[in-house]
């Protein structure tokens, strides 16, 4: 009698410990998943913004201003490869990966993505190839926005069909990080490129601005390398499998997506009730800030830089937090939570943002006032370039530099009619970081409505077309009216001058019109089994 | 619920073509404010993303109208029904 019983007892623990080894076995797996699509996905973020923060010193060797079709070309750059062809890159890769897979799909995309970052970097200036230089760049900045848009569809898609139906909002989280870090990743590359070219820091960013730009470019190379090492050694979507096995692997999914009814309604749905709202809360807490500390508030580069490290770092997290609640309570009102929080506050967090940088009511350190003027005579022989500097201390640490530039002429009958001013303001301490407080708050913002959307995206549509269908309200979501927030915002401020926030109203009309719609269409109910 | 549904579809069949024509009346002023190529481009591409978009919160309104979103799919053979 006695064995049975030990038998008994012995065999749950048995079981137990084999539930507990499986359990192992799959949360091994599946943050190995997370770990190869996050670390692509991470890498192709990281090189569709490198272009964007250097567009400056992009401009300068690629597209001089002084040749009208350069210039046009630079246009186009900025607008098509963001605007309009990552859309045609989520309707086409999302296509390929419902009819041949996510794996193979999102590794093409990588490559895509990789190859062109690098070739940029190799591409010679203006000077050295004349005009093939900047159609050199177009064509491959035109390859990084279809490569973008199809990738994000097909990392969340599979990931997603990886997870556990109970922790789907968790898992896709990680992926959702990956935007953030790869700005994070950028911003950093470049500010420590930009300072370890040389001992002497102006000679440093001299020789950045010269070649040393070229590096963030190349070191991708690497990265992508190593991401399609461990991505080839992945297996395809287990949902995918099991559609392929049966054989109802869809034949026309841009038919079966936007031909139909009643998928086209959701994918109608996705956008305007959520996709829309989400993208410009997100840009306008992540870039339309960083315009606005920069070239509104006048904050140094390289601080108006920093300022949006620390707050992505202080506020990355929270996009695996708002992930795991929304497998809880639901997607839809955290995200609507997080659009409501930016329509109600964005005036008074960018009002607070001029203030910090704002001398107003501080103390001048009169004594430490430092007044410079250089005279530097022209190529012409005749006329002096005029240079005076002026900066001053204040007593909480900030310093304001204004350069003004303007030209002598020999001839006295020509004079200059608007003087070259350059303002420049280095935040004290304290203030430094209340910008900080204030951009993280926009970043949480930016947490609650992209946290939770990959698995509210991916638990809208079916397997068989999920990765076409929810890759297109994303980049027209977050491509479209996300991407052009920064440009129609600043565009607002140039139309209603006298107001510096008049660029604001932009994000809060389409997130007020987004959160209305998705508070009355939207459901809240987390769908237990999208293997259907 | 769904009356309110439906009847705020009436809003969006009319914000999806407000928005197109506010939309092309400011293109139109701001390129003969400065007609350069830059403003061409930039209000061109505005014009070319957006009026598909519009028309899209158009039919978006006209399903809401016709009680399509009173129910939503909740699995694929619903969609297949279709």
């Amino acid at each position: 009698m006695v064995k049975p019983l030990e038998s008994c007892k012995f065999q749950p623990n048995s079981r137990t410990i084999s539930a507990q080894a499986s359990h192992m076995k799959e949360t091994k797996s599946i943050w190995k998943i997370i770990g190869a699509s996050s670390l692509g996905t991470l890498i192709e973020w990281y090189d569709f913004y490198i272009f964007g923060s250097l567009a400056t010193v992009l401009a300068n060797q690629f597209f001089p201003k002084t040749n009208p079709t350069a210039a046009l070309l630079s246009t186009l750059a900025t607008f098509a490869a963001g605007f309009i062809v990552r859309p045609f890159g989520a309707l086409f890769f999302g296509r390929l990966g419902d009819l041949i897979g996510r794996k193979h799909t999102f590794l093409l995309t990588l490559v895509l993505m990789g190859g062109s970052t690098f070739l940029i970097g190799c591409i010679p200036n203006y000077e050295s190839i004349g005009f093939l230089a900047p159609i050199l760049v177009l064509l491959l900045r035109l390859l990084q926005g279809l490569a973008l848009g199809g990738e994000y569809g097909g990392a969340a898609t599979y990931v997603a069909e990886h997870a556990p139906a109970n922790r789907r909002g968790y898992f896709t989280s990680w992926i959702q990080t990956t935007a953030t870090l790869g700005l994070f990743i950028s911003l950093g590359v470049i500010l420590i490129t930009r300072h370890s070219l040389d001992a002497d820091a102006a000679k440093s960013i001299a020789k950045f601005n010269d070649w040393g730009w070229r590096v963030p470019f190349l070191v991708s190379i690497i990265l992508v390398f190593v991401s399609i090492y461990i991505r080839m050694k992945m297996n395809e979507s287990p949902l995918f499998e099991k559609l392929k096995s049966e054989g109802k692997v869809s034949v026309n999914p841009l038919k079966e997506s936007f031909g139909h009814k009643t998928n086209l309604k959701m994918v109608l749905l996705a956008l305007f009730g959520a996709t829309m709202g989400q993208g410009v809360v997100w840009y306008t807490g992540q870039f339309y800030a960083q315009s606005f500390i920069e070239n509104v508030c006048k904050i140094d580069f390289d601080q108006s830089r920093t300022i949006l490290i620390w707050a992505i770092l202080l506020g990355t997290p929270f996009f695996v937090v708002f992930g795991a609640w929304s497998d809880k309570v639901g997607r839809k009102w955290i995200m609507l939570t997080g659009m409501f929080l930016a329509i109600i506050s964005y005036q008074f967090l960018f009002n607070q943002l001029l203030n910090l940088s704002s001398n107003e009511g501080k103390v001048e350190l009169v004594d430490k006032k430092i007044i410079n003027s250089s005279l530097v005579q022209l190529d012409n022989g005749k006329d002096t370039l005029r240079t005076v500097t002026n900066k001053v201390f204040y007593a909480d640490g900030m310093s304001i530099s204004e350069t003004k530039k303007d030209t002598l002429y020999g001839d006295p009958v020509m004079h200059t009619v608007k003087a070259d001013v350059k303002v420049v303001k280095l935040l004290g301490t304290t203030d430094y970081w209340k910008m900080v407080f204030y951009v993280f708050l926009m970043i949480l913002y930016v947490t609650m409505v992209y946290g939770p959307i990959a698995a509210f995206l991916v638990e809208l549509f079916p397997t068989k077309i999920r990765y076409t269908s929810m890759s297109l309200p994303y980049h027209i979501g977050n491509g479209v009216f996300g991407g052009l927030t920064p440009f129609i915002a600043t565009l607002l401020t140039t139309i209603y001058a006298n107001d510096k926030l008049a660029g604001l109203a932009y994000p809060i009309i389409i997130a007020a019109i987004c959160l209305v719609i998705g508070t009355l269409y939207i459901n809240n109910k987390i769908d237990p089994d999208v293997n259907d | 619920m769904n009356q309110l549904k439906r009847y705020a579809g009436i809003i969006w069949i009319l914000l999806g073509p407000l928005a197109a024509v506010y939309l092309v009346r400011t293109a139109m002023a701001e390129v003969a404010k400065k007609p350069v190529m830059d403003t061409y481009i930039q209000w061109g591409v505005f014009i070319v993303v957006f009026i598909p978009i519009a028309l899209g919160m158009l039919l978006f309104g006209y399903f809401a109208w016709k009680g399509e979103y009173d129910h939503l799919p909740e699995s694929s053979a619903e969609i297949e029904e279709d």
